[in-house]
């Protein structure tokens, strides 16, 4: 079995990009606006009209 | 390892709709776990959903962006985008086929017998595109009212999780809302029945044609940490892999093509060559998951 070894840091930075995204959001308190978003939609949003 | 997938894709199913007190509260779930990103397509106006669906926050976020630069609370969506940007990177469309719920749903229903279609015109996937772009995307953000708030237009106007999830069992729990039904509501309901209806003779044709999530995965599956590898030496193009395929490709002709929602049948039921290895950075798995 040949398996051509690809250059591997390639494929980590999108995900080092969104790693970075993720923990500012949470520095940012967005979680919480995720939260009150959920609370908050209202029935026209989820197609009840 | 059919089973087990079908197994995780039950177990996720449930966690993600765990919440059992709903009939007595008639309400949707409300708790700290709902800043948890669903990583399939789960409406989180599902009563018994735990965790946010990521199409419908990222909506939610482009249809007040106006209006929160206005009063100065600047949320970029980060922790949205950075969420499933995580899973779009790590997995690509692995989640697709082992972590969605509407997912599972339709591979049950296309176990019913019925005069099966297994081919979707190739047109149609670029669909989910457009929904994408347009749908979860650019209208929310451009079409606003007169008080610059936008609307989520994939989960007003298409989103057929969303019906069965959130609106039918919201109508059930809550009689009050059932004068309020409209056109809206019979908008959504007919998609959902014509999704529903075309599961049972089509393999996965919400996920192949409309799925805005399984779109923005796909384009992770050629770049993602778990990957598929095609040992071309070993392939003698006989064309198993399409036929067990739930997605219609040759996975020798189009190696992790943005539509592979890697179920591993082509690996582990259809190729009797060895020529296909699944790697997580690098690393093959095969012999491990082969045992499974």
């Amino acid at each position: 079995m040949n398996i051509k070894k690809k250059p591997m840091v390639a494929k980590f930075i999108p995900l080092t990009f969104f790693v970075i995204l993720f923990i500012t959001g949470i520095a940012l308190n967005e979680p919480q606006r995720v939260l009150e978003q959920a609370w908050q939609i209202c029935l026209d949003c989820m197609g009840i009209g | 390892m059919e089973t087990v997938r079908k197994y995780l894709q039950f177990f996720v199913a449930i966690i993600t709709n765990a919440y059992t007190l709903f009939p007595w509260t008639k309400n949707i779930y409300q708790g700290p776990l709902k800043t948890l990103c669903s990583p399939g397509l789960n409406c989180y106006s599902c009563p018994a959903s735990t965790t946010y669906c990521p199409i419908g926050a990222i909506q939610q976020l482009l249809l007040g962006i106006r209006f929160s630069i206005e009063t100065g609370s600047y949320y970029i969506g980060s922790y949205v985008f950075g969420s499933i940007g995580i899973i779009g990177a790590l997995t690509g469309r692995i989640t697709c086929g082992w972590l969605c719920p509407f997912g599972l749903l339709q591979e049950l229903l296309y176990k019913i017998p019925s005069g099966k279609k297994r081919i979707i015109p190739n047109q149609l996937k670029y669909i989910k595109y457009f929904v994408l772009v347009l749908f979860v995307i650019a209208f929310p953000l451009i079409l606003t009212d007169e008080w610059g708030m936008g609307k989520p237009w994939f989960c007003k106007f298409l989103c057929p999780a969303g019906t069965l999830e959130a609106g039918i069992p919201l109508i059930i729990l809550q009689p009050d809302l059932r004068g309020t039904l409209g056109y809206l509501f019979y908008n959504k309901l007919f998609w959902m029945i014509v999704f529903l209806l075309w599961s049972t003779i089509s393999s996965r044709p919400f996920c192949k044609t409309t799925c805005p999530l399984g779109a923005f995965y796909g384009l992770f599956n050629k770049r993602s940490i778990f990957q598929l590898h095609l040992h071309e030496s070993n392939c003698t193009d006989c064309g198993a892999c399409l036929h067990v395929c739930p997605m219609n490709i040759q996975f020798n002709r189009n190696v992790n093509s943005s539509e592979c929602i890697y179920c591993l049948r082509c690996m582990t039921v259809a190729c009797k060559f060895n020529a296909i290895s699944i790697q997580c950075a690098g690393v093959p798995l095969t012999r491990i998951l082969k045992k499974v």
